[in-house]
């Protein structure tokens, strides 16, 4: 005899399956919507372009983008080579149960878990003061490096451990040296990894708020140089909303624009994940 | 069918069948080895993270010979090839005893260039193993480590091997086209091209038919056959029927308490027809293993 299913067990776990999947993506719309619904009227290509005006009130969010991209430029411009060196280091010179690798890995998931605010504070002190770079574009930049850091070193490494073992016997059985083996063979293996992590980091990067307050600053002018402060978007939207009477629709015209540029990335990442992990669908 | 059901296990001569690769009799193969040792193991041992997986193999590999490795699972035979090219240096807290020497060189000698050692013998494994670039770069990578940079000479090696294992007329116009594209027996073919570029004298094979379909296994296989006499081959396989085919000399490994021992070695007549050993007989006849 086959156990009948209770159909009232049945339903209530579906329906509880259904719910809660539901109301995750609902919240979701919800936000989209509200944000769509009230960014959307202000839109234009001037806002884009122009620069704020009355504290942001008025005019647009050009200046912001500049600062943006330059803050995240010097983020990813250093975090990128260090993440690349240590992740080769973890993978490939050292056992996975060493003890100095598994003190390194413990570590950098420990730092993966603290506070931006926390790493906004050290690059205050550090960057701001100690090295004496002030309320930069600089500054900001290299605390968000440190921020993503993490991250990036975690799925480089993961990207570098994903390729087959077979992949270094061969090579070495070619009689290839370590460093060709690593430039050449693995590391075209891990690009697609790399890239997935990349970008995973730089929307982190791109939302990142607290971490900047204290090391980039608020100016929203156009910077002239990496050592100006620069106003990064999410700073923005935090300061429309909260400090400036009138600020809202702009902060939710700005906001509408960082959630794209959010979303272009990890749609990007998506993208290469399918179409670079499976190399053997591309046409021959 | 046209398939004579043959008397017993040990004389199977099965006819032409209908669709199927002409059956190479090992008889007919043509005396291409000379018995002068090409490279001899002496007591070789392996252990993996101090328990032992291969004990005290002594065998004489002939120059010029195909000598098939068979046996059961776990019984060394991958470990016993890897000593050969020292990949066994890649894995960690394994441990070579012993002693193994190629002509009159020391293999497991700390001295010894194992780069150079690696270039003299060319390994492929189960897995197609090509790198993601193009086909062309697959060959030149090992070409380029080894000091030759010259274009004509690079394109020249390149198309000398590629017709040697018959990919040319199949990748001559894409040869930038991704190495990954290729099927499963061409990718195969593409990774012994890369073994031969660098010239080797010894091939090393670990199940180079077993991830392929019948028809791609084939012309690997016949491939592999017609490279008997320049090298010398080791070939590990699970396929009896085709250590019967192809191979010159046979040796027969077996785990005894959980270890891997040589337990015969001899030509593939020899092994096929007059087995010595009793576990060699049952394992050919397909009552053990």
């Amino acid at each position: 005899m086959k156990p009948q299913p209770n159909s009232l067990q049945e339903f209530g776990s579906t329906a509880l399956v259904w719910g809660t999947a539901g109301l995750v993506t609902l919240t979701f719309l919800w936000l989209l919507g509200d944000i769509l619904a009230h960014g959307l009227p202000q839109l234009s290509w001037t806002f884009v372009f122009a620069s704020p005006e009355n504290a942001g009130r008025e005019g647009g969010i050009g200046s912001i983008l500049v600062s943006t991209g330059l803050i995240i430029g010097v983020c990813m411009a250093v975090a990128l080579p260090i993440a690349l060196g240590t992740a080769i280091f973890l993978a490939e010179y050292f056992r996975y149960d060493w003890v100095l690798g598994r003190v390194l890995r413990g570590s950098l998931d420990v730092l993966a878990g603290v506070p931006s605010i926390v790493f906004g504070l050290f690059g205050n002190a550090v960057f701001c003061y100690a090295l004496g770079l002030g309320f930069s574009i600089l500054s900001g930049g290299l605390t968000l490096a440190c921020m993503v850091l993490p991250l990036l070193i975690r799925t480089t490494e993961e990207s570098f451990r994903m390729i087959p073992v077979e992949h270094r016997l061969s090579a070495a059985a070619l009689g290839l040296s370590k460093p060709t083996t690593i430039l050449s063979v693995l590391l075209p293996s891990a690009i697609p990894g790399l890239l997935v992590g990349f970008i995973l980091s730089l929307g982190r990067a791109l939302a990142e708020t607290a971490a900047l307050i204290f090391t980039s600053g608020y100016v929203d002018r156009m910077p002239d140089s990496f050592l100006d402060s620069g106003r990064a978007l999410s700073v923005h939207i935090y300061d429309l909303a909260m400090n400036v009477a009138g600020g809202n629709p702009n902060a939710y015209a700005t906001a509408v624009i960082l959630v794209s540029l959010l979303l272009l990335a990890n749609l990007f990442s998506l993208w290469i994940a399918e179409r670079w992990a499976t190399p053997n669908r591309l046409p021959a | 069918m046209g398939y004579s059901k043959p008397s017993s296990g040990l004389t199977l001569k099965p006819d032409k069948q209908p669709g199927f690769r002409p059956w190479l009799p090992y008889q007919q193969n043509a005396p291409c080895c000379e018995p002068v040792p090409h490279i001899q193991a002496n007591g070789l041992g392996v252990t993996y993270q101090g328990s032992p997986a291969l004990q005290n193999v002594t065998l004489n590999i002939n120059r010029g010979c195909l000598t098939a490795i068979v046996g059961p699972s776990g019984c060394g035979k991958t470990s016993f090839l890897m000593c050969v090219n020292r990949l066994t240096d890649l894995i960690p807290s394994c441990q070579v005893s012993g002693a193994l020497r190629i002509n009159e060189m020391d293999v497991l000698a700390s001295t010894t260039q194992v780069l150079n050692l690696r270039r003299m013998v060319g390994m492929i494994f189960q897995k197609p193993t090509v790198f993601p670039f193009s086909i062309r770069k697959n060959l030149e990578l090992p070409l380029r480590e080894y000091g030759i940079t010259d274009h004509s000479t690079l394109s020249q090696r390149i198309e000398t091997v590629f017709t040697q294992v018959g990919l040319w007329n199949e990748v001559k116009d894409r040869l930038n086209h991704p190495a990954q594209a290729l099927s499963g027996g061409q990718q195969q073919r593409l990774c012994l091209a890369r073994a031969l570029v660098l010239s080797p004298k010894i091939l090393l094979l670990d199940e180079p038919c077993s991830a392929l379909d019948p028809l791609s296994s084939g012309v690997v296989e016949d491939l592999i056959v017609s490279l008997r006499g320049q090298y010398t081959i080791l070939i590990v396989t699970h396929n009896l029927a085709q250590a019967r085919r192809i191979a010159d000399d046979v040796a027969f490994f077996w785990p005894l308490n959980g270890v891997g021992h040589l337990i015969e070695h001899g030509t593939a007549q020899d092994i096929f027809e007059s087995p010595k050993d009793q576990l060699t007989a049952a394992y050919i006849a397909g009552t053990r293993g």
